[in-house]
């Protein structure tokens, strides 16, 4: 079970997501308000659009094209269209370098 | 390259035959054929937005909507006491058609924005207003809630979207009618009676998830129940002898979405009427009007609707923000709804003697250029 590195932590602005792409597989990485860092899977368990382009706000992801929202903490689906939960890795802060622990 | 233009055919045309109607069914060849075609589910395009204005552009207050929202039921209030206080004189009408106007059309809107959830911060308020208006527009908040997410996947993806205003060949008749409502209030009532009984048709199976289905039914229970108690209650005034104060409950309640939708239908055929089907650039199959500001309160801004179908992450408050961002590279604006119109009624005439013409219009010389190559796995698409 790798650790990998994906970012720098500060290449995420605060109450904000990236992409990652890694082993054929993509990510998005958040830096959420309490200034921790999490992962979840890529794409929305809707219709499969990358949450990167959504809004972050709170401890929530909205997907861009039909306003889905996840707890990115968690995974969990709230709000339609969205009702297959998401994915989360554990994320780990090493001296300023964001690592996502991928099985 | 898809060329700008004042019109464009797309397709070779008979004009001495009646044009065949197309399918628009999502469960028949249409939906096979766009799923062919790579239509379905696919890559649209969008104009470049920094990364930082759009989160400006997407942030969510509640503010705007609580002030909007304020206003909207205090007139709802004030035009329903002027009609009742005035009942029996000439001066109830206008407190009557105004209060149609905020039951019957801006339910659309407040439906429409509270659905994407981009209302309202607290997601608890864009569900009551949700709720309140799908009861008004007589829409199952369930139904709706996919079948307007099908809507932005496939945005007039023929056999793919359940919410196509102009189908073709036009009805010029039922698309009059639909200024009074009589048609549509009649089969979405019968549509939630159906959903109240328990049945769903094969065209809400195929949008909406098996687990949301006894939720739609639920819903139609409700909004059916609060009809029949309209009804009861119109009765009841009646054997009371009451006579024409029985109709009260009726222009409080269902009536409206008849007698005050039509600035609902006004606006809502702009946003797709005699532009492309089947294409996947939303400067092509929607389309941007200027509009007065009691009209732009009404409607809640959806008049930037290539904006809103590109980025529906952005409330309706910040979309004429996000117009003056990207309006470099759409289209023209209409400069009114009576210049839109004109263009519009234009197209869907030609539209009718020749299927597949659809118009394109210009771009201005900053745009990027129409994205043809999205299209070029569809043969008939493929322009000169």
């Amino acid at each position: 079970m790798p650790w990998i590195d994906a970012c720098a932590s500060d290449d995420i602005e605060e109450e904000d997501v990236i992409r990652w792409d890694h082993g054929g597989q993509t990510f998005a990485i958040y830096h959420g308000a309490d200034g921790a860092f999490y992962c979840t899977d890529g794409l929305c368990t809707h219709e499969q659009v990358h949450l990167a382009d959504g809004l972050v706000m709170d401890f929530e992801i909205e997907c861009p094209r039909h306003n889905g929202v996840f707890d990115y903490r968690s995974g969990k689906a709230l709000r339609a269209p969205v009702c297959v939960d998401l994915a989360t890795y554990e994320v780990r802060d090493v001296d300023g370098r964001i690592e996502v622990l991928i099985e | 390259m898809l060329r700008a233009g004042e019109g464009t055919a797309i397709a070779p045309s008979d004009t001495s035959a009646a044009p065949a109607p197309r399918d628009y069914t999502l469960t028949g060849p249409s939906a096979r054929q766009a799923a062919e075609r790579g239509l379905v589910a696919a890559e649209w395009y969008h104009s470049d937005v920094p990364r930082k204005k759009m989160k400006e552009l997407m942030a969510r207050r509640d503010g705007p909507a609580l002030r909007d929202s304020a206003i909207w039921i205090g007139l709802h209030v004030l035009f329903a006491a002027g009609g009742i206080w005035f009942w029996g004189s000439w001066i109830a009408v206008p407190f009557w058609l105004a209060y149609g106007v905020l039951y019957g059309s801006a339910c659309d809107a407040r439906w429409h924005e509270c659905g994407h959830g981009t209302a309202f911060r607290t997601r608890w308020m864009n569900d009551v207003v949700y709720h309140i208006a799908s009861f008004q527009v007589i829409r199952n908040p369930v139904n709706w809630r996919w079948s307007h997410a099908r809507h932005h996947t496939d945005t007039i993806i023929v056999g793919r979207d359940a919410e196509i205003a102009w189908m073709h060949p036009v009805k010029l008749a039922l698309k009059a009618l639909a200024y009074v409502g009589i048609h549509d209030v009649w089969t979405s009532l019968g549509g939630l009676v159906r959903n109240a009984a328990g049945k769903l048709s094969a065209e809400e199976k195929e949008y909406i998830p098996q687990s949301e289905w006894h939720k739609a039914v639920f819903w139609a229970r409700w909004h059916v129940a609060i009809y029949a108690a309209t009804v009861l209650v119109a009765l009841g005034m009646l054997l009371a002898g009451m006579g024409w104060k029985a109709t009260i409950p009726f222009l409080l309640i269902g009536g409206p979405r008849v007698y005050g939708c039509w600035h609902m239908i006004m606006t809502g055929l702009l946003q797709h009427g005699g532009l492309a089907e089947d294409v996947l650039d939303h400067r092509l199959n929607s389309r941007t009007v200027y509009m007065n500001p009691v009209s732009r309160w009404i409607y809640w801004n959806m008049n930037y609707h290539v904006e809103h179908h590109m980025f529906p992450m952005v409330p309706y408050y910040a979309l004429p923000a996000l117009h003056e961002v990207i309006k470099h590279d759409l289209p023209s604006p209409n400069t009114s709804i009576w210049q839109a119109y004109r263009e519009m009624i234009r197209a869907v005439m030609r539209q009718r003697r020749e299927p597949g013409y659809y118009l394109v219009r210009e771009l201005p010389a900053t745009a990027r250029p129409y994205q043809g190559q999205l299209h070029a796995a569809v043969p008939e698409r493929a322009m000169a």
